[in-house]
C-alpha cells in the first residue's frame, strides 16, 4: 500500500490530478447535500454533458478549453434554474433537451474539424492526465469559495434548502442564493468533468450525499460526512484506479456505490436495533 | 390600530386572473380567516401579503412599522420535507434567520427565543428527533415554533390544518386561539370554515362571485355565511 502510494506521488500528473480531484469531490458532495434534497439531482448530469459540448468546440477552433466551458456552463446552470421556475417546461424534461443537445453539438464539432479522437473518449469517461495547473488554480478558488460559502452562509443554506416560501416570506433573497449554487455547481463540474468524464461526473454531486443521509438525520451531520465519503472514496477510488489500471471515474463511482451500499445496510439494520 | 391593509388586490397568472378586486384591513390583534373552495385564491392571497408575487393591481400595505421579516409563515408542506434531514432545533431556529441581518448567525437571545417557541408548543422533548420521523401533527407544530421565531408582529397561516386528524387539528387551532389571546395577529387561510367561524374575529369570504369581508358574526348572519354554514359546510369540506 505504502510503496504504491509513494509510486503514485512520484508523478507530477498524479499529484496534480489528486489535488484537482480532491477539492472537487469535497465541493461536489457539499454544494450535492443542497442539490439532491431540493430535487436538482440531475442538474450535474445536464451540466456534464454541456461542459462536454463546450470542450469540444473549444478544442475543434484551438481555444482553451476553460475560458470556453466555464462561462457557457455557467450560463446553462443558470437557465435551468430559471426554468424551473417556469412551469411551462418541466426542469427533468428542460435537462434532457439540452443534455443531448449540447452533446450532439459537441459530436458534430468535432468530427467536422479533428474527428473522433482520443480527446473525446477521454472527456466522456474521464482521465487523471488532463489536470494542467490552470486546473489546480481553478481548482483552489472553487474550494475557497465553496468552503466560504459553507462557513458564512450555512444557516441561509440551511433555511433556503428547506423551505423557499418560507426563506423568500422572511425576506431572503432566495434567487441570490440558488444562483450562486448554480454556478459553484457549474465551476466543479466544468473542473471535474475531466476527470470523471461527462458520463460519470454527476455521481460525484448525488452520491455522498445520498450515503450520508441513510445515518444521518440532521443537516448539519449529512453535510460533515458527505464530505468526508466523498474525500475519501476519492482517493481511495484513484488509488486503485492506478493499482488495477482501470479508468479512474469508473473506480470513484463503484467506490461511491460501495459506500451508499454499506450505509445503507448500516441505516437498514439500526431501525431493528 | 390597522396593522394591513389591502386595496383592490388583484392577480394574474399568465393572464388568468387568481384573485380579483379584494380589500380588507386586520387590525392588530385580530384574527382573520380567508376562507373559500380549491382554487378560489386564497393561497395566491397569502403569497400576495408576504410578497411572494406580484400584484397586478391594487395594493397591500404594512402599517405601524411592521417589516417584513416580522411575519411568521406557515406555509403548506412541500415535497421536499417529507424525507429531509434536518433536526427539530434545526428547523426551529432557521425562523430566527430573517431578524439576523446580514450575518447570518443565530445570538443567544435567538436560540433561546427557538426554546421557548418549542416549549410553548410542548414540543421541546422532541427537538433532538429528525423532522421526517414525526408525525404530521408534530411536524405542524415544529413548522408553527419556526414560524412563531420570526412572528414578532403577524402570523400568517396556510391551511394549517390540511392532513391532520380532527383531534390533533382542534387542538392545533386552540393553540392558535391561545396566541391570539395572547395579543398576536392572526391570518389564516382554511378551507374549514367551521373552524373558521369558531376561532376566528372576522372572515374573509373568496369565491368566484361570492366576496364576503366582516366579523365572525356577520358571516353568520349574511347569505354568504348561512349557504356555507351548517349541513352544506359539511360536504364542501
Amino acid at each position: 500500500m505504502l510503496n504504491i502510494l509513494s509510486e503514485l506521488l512520484a508523478y507530477d500528473f498524479i499529484v496534480r490530478a489528486v489535488a484537482v480531484g480532491l477539492m472537487v469531490s469535497l465541493c461536489a458532495s457539499l454544494l450535492g447535500v443542497s442539490l439532491v434534497l431540493k430535487r436538482y439531482s440531475m442538474i450535474g448530469d445536464g451540466l456534464g454533458h454541456v461542459a462536454f459540448g463546450a470542450l469540444c468546440i473549444a478544442v475543434a477552433f484551438n481555444m482553451a478549453p476553460l475560458l470556453v466551458s466555464v462561462p457557457v456552463v455557467i450560463t446553462a446552470a443558470i437557465l435551468l434554474l430559471k426554468m424551473r421556475d417556469n412551469l411551462r417546461i418541466k426542469g427533468d424534461a428542460a435537462i434532457a433537451v439540452i443534455s443531448s443537445s449540447a452533446l450532439a453539438i459537441g459530436i458534430i464539432a468535432t468530427s467536422l474539424t479533428k474527428g473522433m479522437n482520443i480527446d473525446i473518449y477521454n472527456y466522456m469517461f474521464g482521465s487523471i492526465l488532463a489536470m494542467d495547473d490552470q486546473d489546480v488554480y481553478l481548482g483552489m478558488g472553487l474550494s475557497v469559495a465553496v468552503l466560504l460559502l459553507f462557513a458564512v452562509l450555512y444557516n441561509v443554506i440551511f433555511t433556503v434548502t428547506f423551505d423557499e416560501d418560507f426563506a423568500r416570506a422572511t425576506g431572503l433573497n432566495v434567487g441570490f442564493y440558488n444562483t450562486l449554487i448554480a454556478v459553484l455547481t457549474a465551476v466543479t463540474i466544468v473542473v471535474g468533468m475531466r476527470i470523471m468524464g461527462t458520463l460519470l461526473i454527476s455521481s460525484l454531486i448525488v452520491f455522498p450525499s445520498l450515503t450520508a443521509m441513510r445515518l444521518y438525520s440532521s443537516f448539519k451531520g449529512v453535510v460533515i460526512c458527505s464530505g468526508i465519503v466523498s474525500t475519501i472514496c476519492f482517493f481511495i477510488g484513484i488509488v486503485i484506479s492506478y493499482s488495477f489500471d482501470i479508468p479512474v471515474g469508473a473506480s470513484i463511482v463503484v467506490l461511491n456505490l460501495a459506500a451508499f451500499t454499506i450505509f445503507f445496510a448500516a441505516g437498514s439494520l439500526r431501525k431493528y436495533f | 390600530m390597522t396593522v394591513l391593509e389591502a386595496e383592490n388586490v388583484s392577480v394574474e397568472y399568465d393572464g388568468v386572473p387568481a384573485l380579483k378586486n379584494v380589500s380588507f384591513r386586520i387590525e392588530k390583534g385580530e384574527y382573520l380567516a380567508v376562507v373559500g373552495e380549491n382554487g378560489s385564491g386564497k393561497s395566491t392571497l397569502i403569497k400576495a401579503i408576504l410578497g411572494l408575487t406580484e400584484l397586478s393591481s391594487g395594493m397591500i400595505r404594512l402599517n405601524g412599522g411592521i417589516k417584513k421579516s416580522e411575519i411568521g409563515y406557515l406555509p403548506q408542506q412541500t415535497e421536499v420535507q417529507k424525507d429531509f434531514p434536518a433536526r427539530v432545533d434545526e428547523v426551529v431556529l432557521s425562523g430566527c434567520l430573517a431578524s439576523s441581518g446580514i450575518f447570518p448567525f443565530y445570538a443567544s437571545k435567538d436560540k433561546k427565543l427557538a426554546v421557548n417557541s418549542m416549549e410553548l408548543l410542548e414540543i421541546a422533548s422532541i427537538r433532538k428527533r429528525s423532522f421526517r420521523e414525526l408525525s404530521g401533527g408534530q411536524q405542524q407544530r415544529v413548522l408553527l415554533a419556526r414560524a412563531l421565531c420570526s412572528a414578532k408582529a403577524m402570523l400568517v397561516l396556510d391551511e394549517p390544518a390540511a392532513g391532520l386528524d380532527p383531534l390533533i387539528s382542534s387542538e392545533f387551532y386552540f393553540l392558535l386561539r391561545k396566541l391570539n389571546e395572547e395579543g398576536l395577529t392572526i391570518i389564516m387561510v382554511s378551507h374549514d370554515i367551521e373552524a373558521a367561524k369558531e376561532n376566528a374575529d372576522k372572515i374573509l369570504h373568496l369565491g368566484t362571485n361570492i366576496f364576503f369581508f366582516g366579523s365572525a358574526d356577520e358571516y353568520l348572519r349574511s347569505e354568504t355565511g348561512k349557504r356555507f354554514s351548517g349541513e352544506n359546510a359539511k360536504y364542501s369540506k
